[in-house]
C-alpha cells in the first residue's frame, strides 16, 4: 500500500495547486543524482531518430492519414515499438503519420495535401459540402476592411484558417482525480447552469459542458485502446505520467492548434516519483527512463500544416512548452528532482527543439539549479527563461507558458491567440494618407499625406496616433469574429475540459516592428529625414541625414519612445469591447514572421530597405546596437511588462568565446547575466550559445546536424528545418562577439 | 568639478578582461604602437567622444545587477595617459562597492599614474617583451616603466594579471620567455598569466586607417607552440 498524500482541499474539489503545495517537495542538491539513458531508451531513440531522419528525407512530412478525420478515439492504438515503450501512445496509428483535423479550415487541409502531393479522400472532400469549418465562417463574418487590412499584412498570422492553440488543458487533472471525477464534476456543473433567462451566453456554456463531457468519455476510450482504465486517479509515476500524457495526447489528436502547450508538469510528477522512491517502487533509474519516454513522445508531436504557415512559424514547430521551476507563493521553490530529470533529457536524447523547456527564473532560485541550467544553455542551445518574480504577482504560482511568452493560470484562464499588428507598416500608412506603401491602395483611413520635404516630428507622431486608434479598432473586431467562430466550430473540447467552469479570458493581440518603429521616430525627432516620393506622390523610401540614437544601447532618449509605444497601444486596445468579456492583452513577439513582416513591408525612415527583416519581437534590429549585450538587454527590460502582460520575447545570441574563457566562466557568466537581466524586470530570453561557423557549416551539411537546436523568437527549432532564408535571417542576426 | 576624459568606447558585457562581468571603458590614446594592436583606432589622444568620470560612472550604475560579481574594467588605448580622470573613476566605483580594473602596458613612468593604480583591485598588464631592445622593436618604446610599475605593485601589494601576446617570429623565443618567467616568478603580486595568441582580426581597422600593418603575412601560433610556453609558465609555479 502507498502512503497517503497530505490530505486537503483538492480531495474534494478540483484544485491541483492545492495538491501540489502540500505534497512536493524542494530540492537544493546538485544534478548528481541524475542517471543516463537506460538500454530501452537507447534503442527506442535510435528507432525514432531513425524515423525522423527518413521524416526529414521526405522532404518533412513522413504520412499523412488521408481518410480519417481525426478525433480523439478516432485512431487505433500505435507504438514505436510496444516492447521497448514505458509510456505509450501516439496521434494517429503509426509514428509520425500525421492527421487530418479538419475543422479550423478545410481549405489548409486541401492546400497543405497539395503541397505534399497528396489527393483527400473523396468521402471527407464530401463530408464537407455539408459541414462548416472555423475558416469558413470567419470568412462569411469580415468586412471588405478586415479583408484588405490582412492582405496588405497589417493585420498578419491571425488564426483565421488554422487552429488558435495557446490553450493549456490541466492536463494533471487526468491524473490526480481519474475521469470519472471529472465527468462527475462536470455534470453537476451543467445540472447548476440554469438560469430564468436563457440567452445566447448560457446556452451556449450549457453546449460546451455536454461537449466536454462528451470529449471525457472519448479519452476514457482512447487509454482503453491502449489497454488502460484511466477512470480512476493514477497511483504510482509511471501511471500518472501515462494518465497526464493520455490527457494531452487526446488534445494534440483533435487540435491543430498553433501552439499546444503541456503546462506545468514536472513539480506535479514528482510528488509520485518522491513516493516511489521512498517506498522502492522505481528506482532513479526506472523513473528517468520514463521521462525520457514521455519526452520522445512528445519530441513526436507532428501536425499538417502548409508552406504559407511554415513561412510564419518556421521550422514545424508546435510549442510543447513545459514550465520548470519558479517560487511559490509561500516563499518556498518549487525546484524539484523533476525538474532536472526533464531538462536531463537534453543530455540523455540530445538536444531538441521540444517540449519547449522553458524555466521561470528568480533570483531566489537555488544556485544549483541555476548553474545547471547555464551550463545546459551552453551546452544545448535549448532553453528559454522567464522572469518568475515579474509573473507570480499577476499569475500566482500555477502558471503555465502556453506558447512562447504567454503566462496562464493552468486550467483557470484560456486566450484567444490574436497574433499581430504589423506597427512599421502602420508608421508608413500614417505617413502617406492610409494608403499601403507597396501598392497604393487605401486600406486604412484617408488622411491628407505628408506634403513636406523633411518629415516633421510632431506631424508624424500626431497622424500615427490616428492610424493606431484606428488599427486597434479594426484588430480587435477582426479577432471578436475569428474567436467567435472558433468557439463555434472549432470548439477545444478536451482542452475545456480540463478547465474550470468559470475562467478568465483574454484577447490576446501583439505587435511586430517595434524596434522598426522606434528607430524610425527617433531618425525622425534627433535626426533629418528625407522623403522620398515615388512618381504617384506615395513616399516609398527615406534619406537619414545625420545620426540618432538607436533603440538597445540603453539611452533613454530613444528606449523612452519604445516605452511609449507600448504603453500607447495597449491603451487603445483595452478600448474596445471584445468577445466573451475577454480581457485584451499585448504580447511583443514575431516568432519567424518577423522576416515575412519584413518583406511585406516598405523601406521605412530608420533606414531599413523595403523587403528587409524586422528583429525578432522585442530584439533592436541588427548591429545597431553598439555598446555590448548588456545595453541591448537593458533596453529591452525597460519595455513595461504592465503593459504586455502576454509577453515580451528577447532572443540573445552568443558566441562561446566572447562568454567567457572557459565553460565555468561561460556557465557562471550566464547565470550572472540572467540574473542581471531578470532583476532588471525583464521578461524573456532565448538563450543561443553557438559559433557562426557552426551555423554556416549546417546549412551546406545538415546531414551531419540533425539535431542542432537554436532558439529563435520564443521557441526552439531544428536548425536544419528552417528554409533558407530563415537561416540566414538566423546568422544575420546581432551574434554578440568582441574581439 | 569632475575631471573629463577622452572615451573611445564601452562594452557593457566584457568577459575577457578581468574577472565575471565587467564594464569596460575602452579610453583614447596611446604611446605605443605594438605591431599587433588590434585597436590602432584608439590611438590618438584628444579624440572620441569626452566626458566627465561622474557621467560614466552614472552610466555604470545602470549595470550595477550585471556586475555584481565582476565589475569595471578601463582598457584603451592606454588608460593611464588619463591617470587623474581613471583615478576619479575607479574611486567612484570602489566607493560603490565595485570591483575595479586596469588594463595597461605599463609605459606610463608610475609617479605619473599611481593615483589611479592605488584606485584599482586588480591590474591586467602587458608584458611585451622581456628585453627591452626587442621590446622597442615590437612597441616603439622600451620596457623600464613598466618593469618599475611591476615593482611599485609588489611594494603596495596589488594584485596582478600578466598578459602576454603570443606573435610567431616576434615573441615566440623560448629562451626569452623562460627568462621572463624567472624574473615574473619573484613577484607573489601576480595571480595569473595569460598567454593571448596574435589574430588578425584588428587587421581591417589598420586598413581603415591607412595604416601599414607588419604582421599581414604572420600566422597564429599553432596549439603546440602555446602550449610549450604554458608549460615554461608551469614549470616556473605561475600556471
Amino acid at each position: 500500500m502507498s502512503r497517503i498524500f497530505e490530505q486537503g482541499k483538492w480531495n474534494t474539489e478540483i484544485d491541483v495547486r492545492d495538491f501540489i503545495q502540500k505534497n512536493y517537495t524542494p530540492y537544493d542538491g546538485d544534478e548528481s543524482f541524475l542517471k543516463g539513458p537506460t538500454e530501452k531508451t537507447l534503442k527506442l531513440w535510435e528507432k525514432v531518430s531513425l524515423l525522423m531522419e527518413k521524416e526529414r528525407k521526405c522532404g518533412g512530412v513522413l504520412d499523412i492519414d488521408t481518410k480519417t478525420i481525426s478525433t480523439i478515439s478516432a485512431h487505433q492504438a500505435g507504438y514505436i515499438d510496444k516492447e521497448l515503450e514505458t509510456i505509450v501512445g501516439i496521434q494517429t496509428d503509426q509514428p509520425l503519420k500525421r492527421a487530418i483535423m479538419p475543422f479550423g479550415g478545410i481549405r489548409m487541409v486541401h492546400s497543405s495535401l497539395k503541397a505534399y502531393e497528396r489527393e483527400m479522400d473523396p468521402v471527407m472532400d464530401h463530408v464537407f459540402k455539408y459541414r462548416k469549418t472555423h475558416n469558413d465562417g470567419v470568412f462569411d463574418a469580415y468586412t471588405d476592411e478586415m479583408k484588405k487590412a490582412r492582405h496588405t499584412g497589417i493585420i498578419t498570422g491571425l488564426p483565421d484558417s488554422y487552429g488558435r492553440g495557446r490553450i493549456i488543458g490541466d492536463y494533471r487533472r487526468v491524473a490526480l482525480y481519474g475521469v470519472d471525477f471529472l465527468i462527475q464534476k462536470k455534470k453537476e456543473a451543467k445540472k447548476n447552469y440554469v438560469f430564468d433567462i436563457m440567452d445566447s451566453t448560457v446556452i451556449r456554456q450549457r453546449e460546451e459542458l455536454s461537449e466536454q463531457i462528451r470529449a471525457l468519455e472519448e479519452l476514457k476510450q482512447m487509454a482503453a485502446s491502449y489497454g488502460f482504465d484511466i477512470s480512476k486517479p493514477a497511483n504510482d509515476t509511471k501511471e500518472a505520467i501515462q494518465w497526464l500524457y493520455f490527457g494531452y495526447l487526446a488534445a494534440i489528436k483533435e487540435q491543430n492548434g498553433a501552439a499546444m502547450s503541456l503546462g506545468r508538469v514536472s513539480n506535479f510528477l514528482d510528488i509520485y516519483s518522491q513516493r516511489d522512491l521512498a517506498e522502492g517502487r522505481y528506482s532513479e533509474e526506472e523513473i528517468q527512463e520514463m521521462v525520457d519516454h514521455f519526452v520522445m513522445k512528445l519530441r513526436m508531436v507532428r501536425f499538417l500544416r502548409t508552406p504559407a504557415y511554415d513561412e510564419l512559424f518556421s521550422g514545424d514547430p508546435t510549442w510543447v512548452t513545459e514550465s520548470l521551476a519558479g517560487i511559490g507563493l509561500d516563499g518556498r521553490h518549487m525546484v524539484t528532482k523533476m525538474a532536472y530529470r526533464f531538462l536531463h533529457t537534453l543530455t540523455n536524447l540530445g538536444p531538441a527543439p521540444e517540449p519547449n523547456m522553458t524555466v521561470l527564473w528568480s533570483v531566489r532560485l537555488p544556485e544549483n539549479f541555476k548553474r545547471y541550467c547555464s551550463k545546459l544553455s551552453v551546452q544545448t542551445s535549448s532553453i528559454q527563461y522567464e522572469n518568475d518574480d515579474l509573473m507570480r504577482e499577476k499569475f500566482g504560482d500555477d502558471y503555465g507558458i502556453a506558447c512562447c511568452v504567454s503566462a496562464m493560470r493552468i486550467g483557470k484562464q484560456m486566450q484567444f491567440f490574436g497574433a499581430r499588428a504589423n506597427l512599421a507598416k502602420a508608421l508608413l500608412y500614417a505617413i502617406n494618407g492610409g494608403k499601403d506603401e507597396i501598392n497604393g491602395e487605401q486600406v486604412g483611413p484617408i488622411t491628407e499625406p505628408i506634403t513636406s520635404e523633411y518629415l516633421d516630428y510632431d506631424e508624424v507622431v500626431k497622424r500615427f496616433d490616428f492610424v493606431l486608434e484606428w488599427l486597434s479598432k479594426l484588430y480587435i473586431n477582426t479577432l471578436n469574429i475569428i474567436h467567435f467562430m472558433h468557439d463555434k466550430y472549432c470548439y477545444e473540447r478536451i482542452q475545456m475540459a480540463l478547465h474550470d467552469e468559470e475562467i478568465l479570458r483574454t484577447s490576446a493581440c501583439g505587435i511586430a516592428g517595434l524596434s522598426v518603429v522606434v528607430d524610425s521616430l527617433s531618425a525622425i525627432k534627433y535626426a533629418k529625414v528625407k522623403a522620398i516620393r515615388n512618381e504617384n506622390g506615395l513616399i516609398t523610401d527615406f534619406e537619414i541625414e545625420g545620426d540618432f540614437p538607436k533603440y538597445g544601447n540603453n539611452d533613454s532618449l530613444v528606449d523612452d519612445i519604445a516605452v511609449d509605444l507600448v504603453k500607447g497601444f495597449m491603451n487603445k486596445l483595452s478600448k474596445h469591447k471584445t468577445y466573451r468579456n475577454s480581457k485584451p492583452t499585448m504580447s511583443i513577439l514575431t516568432i519567424t514572421s518577423n522576416v515575412v513582416y519584413g518583406k511585406k513591408t516598405g523601406s521605412t525612415p530608420d533606414g531599413r530597405k523595403y523587403g528587409e527583416p524586422f528583429a525578432p519581437g522585442a530584439n533592436p534590429m541588427h548591429k545597431r546596437d553598439t555598446k555590448g549585450c548588456i545595453a541591448s538587454m537593458a533596453s529591452v527590460a525597460k519595455l513595461p511588462f504592465d503593459y504586455s502582460e502576454d509577453g515580451i520575447s528577447y532572443t540573445f545570441s552568443i558566441v562561446p568565446g566572447a562568454l567567457g574563457k572557459g565553460e565555468e566562466e561561460r556557465v557562471q557568466n550566464l547565470y550572472s547575466l540572467m540574473d542581471g537581466f531578470f532583476s532588471d524586470e525583464g521578461h524573456h530570453i532565448n538563450v543561443n550559445v553557438i559559433n557562426k561557423e557552426v551555423l554556416l557549416d549546417a546549412m551546406d551539411h545538415p546531414e551531419k546536424y540533425p539535431q542542432l537546436t537554436i532558439r529563435v523568437s520564443g521557441y526552439a527549432v531544428n536548425f536544419i528545418k528552417l528554409t533558407r532564408e530563415q537561416q540566414m535571417d538566423v546568422i544575420n542576426r546581432t551574434f554578440h562577439e568582441r574581439i | 568639478m569632475s575631471i573629463m576624459g577622452y572615451v573611445h568606447s564601452v562594452e557593457t558585457f566584457g568577459t575577457l578582461d578581468g574577472p565575471g562581468i565587467r564594464y569596460i571603458v575602452f579610453l583614447q590614446g596611446c604611446p605605443l604602437r605594438c605591431k599587433y594592436c588590434h585597436n590602432p583606432d584608439t590611438w590618438g589622444c584628444q579624440k572620441g567622444k569626452k566626458m566627465s568620470s561622474t557621467d560614466v560612472f552614472l552610466d555604470i550604475l545602470k549595470y550595477k545587477n550585471y556586475i555584481k560579481t565582476g565589475g569595471v574594467t578601463v582598457s584603451g588605448g592606454e588608460p593611464l595617459l588619463q591617470s587623474d580622470f581613471v583615478a576619479e573613476l575607479l574611486k567612484l566605483c570602489r566607493d560603490n562597492g565595485i570591483h575595479t580594473c586596469i588594463d595597461t602596458s605599463g609605459i606610463i613612468p608610475v609617479e605619473a599614474c599611481k593615483n589611479a593604480i592605488n584606485e584599482a583591485d586588480l591590474l591586467l598588464m602587458d608584458i611585451k617583451h622581456i628585453d627591452t631592445e626587442k621590446c622597442k622593436e615590437i612597441t616603439g618604446q622600451g620596457n623600464e616603466n613598466t618593469l618599475a610599475m611591476l615593482e611599485y605593485c609588489q611594494e603596495h601589494n596589488k594584485d596582478i594579471w600578466i598578459r602576454y601576446v603570443l606573435v610567431p617570429g616576434l615573441t615566440d623565443d623560448e629562451e626569452a620567455i623562460k627568462r621572463m618567467a624567472e624574473y615574473l616568478s619573484g613577484f607573489s603580486v601576480i595571480k595569473k598569466i595569460e598567454i593571448l595568441p596574435f589574430h588578425k582580426m584588428g587587421e581591417f581597422k589598420w586598413e581603415q586607417l591607412g595604416l601599414q600593418y607588419a604582421l599581414g603575412s604572420t600566422r597564429e601560433p599553432t596549439k603546440d607552440s602555446i602550449n610549450r610556453v604554458r608549460n615554461i609558465f608551469e614549470r616556473y609555479g605561475m600556471i
